[in-house]
């Protein structure tokens, strides 16, 4: 049954009443990974999140999580599942430690383990100062912090976290990120979000899906390299346009060309080159051999961001 | 089993910790205390043979307690849950469905009978203050309370019931409240469906809870009554169960 991986995800469907929410996704993650789950609001990320979370039932396909099933041995994969669902719900009116408690009693636990597990992760997410707060008075941050305590504290092989850094304030972001990446290696994490960097920051791999489907499915680098080939370079140098010009028409690398003064006497030149192609040595070669001042050469990346956007809109186009 | 004990006592707890819990007792122990009053008047004027225990049942304020307060009780237990979301970090813990609408049922179950316990003490202040220790049967006060429990268990799994089939509190005690009130207008019909003999009147006569109270307030046990309760508490407990499970086909 075990073959290394936690999730297994086989022509996963789900259709609700007039609308299909996932159409046909398959994927797995292997065992210590943190995967994100990229999309749009809307996207499908919820639904696959709560089918893995055997929350509710796929209409077709199958989900395997540590090698259950998720319909069939519901309660074996929800011993392995920490999940904290959309906009973290939680039971405002107990207090932190009572919640942990209470949480750790419904998913097994014995009682001294609880006490153990509960005082580590109040440590873990950094709110031994607030356990006997209720948790209706804490704030968003630390409220985000008690949905992951309570999805680490029966030390799950699986964390699913759905929009984790929802309305939280940058501070209160960065300590949330820190915390799942620490979880990293010892967890499988799967996270979904709609903030790209989000993922940059933490992901080992990223799934975008759009619109029930996986568009792409790669680590946040190589989606990076792939969508950035055939990127700009942008070179700045001293030298006269004229000579520019007749310089980048002759260079076959080079596809189209921008040029455009900046200030002092230097030319802003915008080069894109085609696919595959990185033009920055032989510019830097260029204008060795010229003996052209050269104060800029840099090749603009894709952000994920941009990725994200090129991929969810091509697809919009064609339809 | 231990899954179950730790959701009860967060639904009896959920009662004091909100103001909701102290609001229904603060009104129960006022329409208790309200009837006691009348009651007290009546026999002032007059003795009677009937036991103390049937007096106070058949002041309409019992029945108003019943009808007004299962569906108070009972409105939150799933229909918040579904609202706040909680519902779904609940239903992704190893615990089963049963349990879940098990303890959800015995948690308001366990809070109504806490509501009952200022009876106790008003009937306990009759015997007190007068010289008839008859008044005061200890039989009858048992049988009157094992009715109250039969009724608060139908009517406790009615509600579960309704809260299970919504997200809106307020549509959960309002069906509630309407299937209660159905359930007890049934001893009303009684009288106008004729001979006694006829098969449509013995059939209301099954589903006459406030005949079956006056049976219980006299301190006769009859097994029909208990029978229909506890049948119709567990084929009730039975879709609300149904009902949570449903999430799973569709």
């Amino acid at each position: 049954m075990d073959n290394g991986w936690m999730i297994e995800v086989e022509n996963l469907t789900k259709r609700y009443p007039g609308r299909v929410a996932v159409a046909g996704v398959s994927f797995t993650v292997a065992r210590g990974e943190i995967v994100g789950l990229l999309g749009r609001n809307g996207a499908g990320k919820s639904t696959i999140m709560r089918v893995l979370s055997g929350f509710m039932p796929a209409t077709t396909g199958t989900v395997r999580v540590a090698g259950y099933d998720v319909f069939h041995q519901a309660d074996e994969v929800r011993r392995c599942i920490g999940y904290m669902p959309e906009n973290n719900p939680l039971l405002r009116d107990m207090r932190v430690r009572e919640y942990l408690k209470f949480r750790a009693s419904l998913k097994g636990l014995r009682r001294a383990v609880a006490r153990e597990r509960i005082d580590l992760v109040l440590q873990q997410c950094g709110l031994m100062d607030v356990q006997k707060r209720i948790i209706g008075h804490l704030s968003k941050g630390y409220q985000q912090r008690v949905g992951l305590a309570d999805a680490l504290v029966h030390q799950p092989q699986l964390i699913i976290l759905d929009e984790p850094t929802i309305g939280l304030d940058p501070n209160q972001i960065r300590a949330v990120r820190q915390l799942i990446k620490d979880l990293g290696g010892q967890h499988t994490v799967l996270i979904s979000t709609h903030i790209l960097p989000e993922v940059e920051m933490m992901c080992n791999r990223v799934l975008i899906l759009h619109e029930g489907e996986i568009l792409a499915h790669d680590t946040p680098d190589n989606l990076q390299q792939i969508m950035s080939q055939g990127g700009q370079v942008i070179a700045e140098i001293v030298a006269p346009q004229d000579e520019l010009h007749a310089c980048w028409e002759s260079m076959a690398e080079v596809e189209q060309f921008d040029l455009s003064a900046a200030e002092g006497e230097y030319v802003r030149c915008a080069l894109t080159a085609r696919p595959g192609v990185d033009l920055r040595p032989q510019v830097y070669a260029l204008a060795c051999e010229r003996g052209w001042k050269l104060r800029e050469l840099s090749r603009s990346r894709y952000s994920l961001e941009d990725i994200f956007v090129r991929v969810t809109r091509t697809d919009g186009e064609e339809t | 089993m231990r899954a179950y004990l730790t959701l009860v006592r967060r639904e009896l707890s959920s009662f004091f910790i909100s103001w909701t819990g102290y609001i229904i007792i603060a009104g129960v122990v006022f329409l208790i205390g309200f009837s006691f009053a009348s009651l007290l008047r009546g026999l002032n004027a007059e003795a009677t043979p009937v036991p103390v225990t049937q007096l106070f049942y058949e002041t309409l304020y019992f029945w108003l307690v019943l009808l007004i307060v299962a569906p108070l009780i009972t409105m939150r237990s799933f229909a918040m849950e579904k609202a706040t979301g909680t519902y779904e970090t609940l239903m992704t813990t190893p615990v089963g469905d049963a349990q879940v609408v098990l303890a959800k049922f015995t948690g308001a179950l366990v809070f109504y009978l806490i509501l009952w316990l200022p009876l106790v003490a008003c009937i306990w202040i009759v015997r007190l203050y007068s010289n008839d220790p008859s008044a005061f049967e200890p039989g009858s006060v048992a049988t009157t309370y094992l009715g109250i429990f039969l009724l608060g268990c139908l009517y406790m799994s009615l509600g579960i019931f309704a809260s299970a089939l919504t997200r809106s509190q307020i549509i959960s005690a309002m069906v509630t409240f309407a299937m209660g009130i159905a359930l007890f207008m049934v001893s009303f019909l009684g009288k106008s469906v004729g001979a006694q003999t006829s098969w449509q009147s013995r059939v209301v006569g099954y589903f006459g809870l406030m005949e079956h109270m006056r049976d219980f307030a006299h301190g006769i046990i009859d097994s029909r009554p208990v029978v229909m309760s506890l049948s119709l508490t567990a084929f009730f407990l039975f879709l609300t169960w149904k009902s949570v499970e449903s999430r799973r086909w569709r």
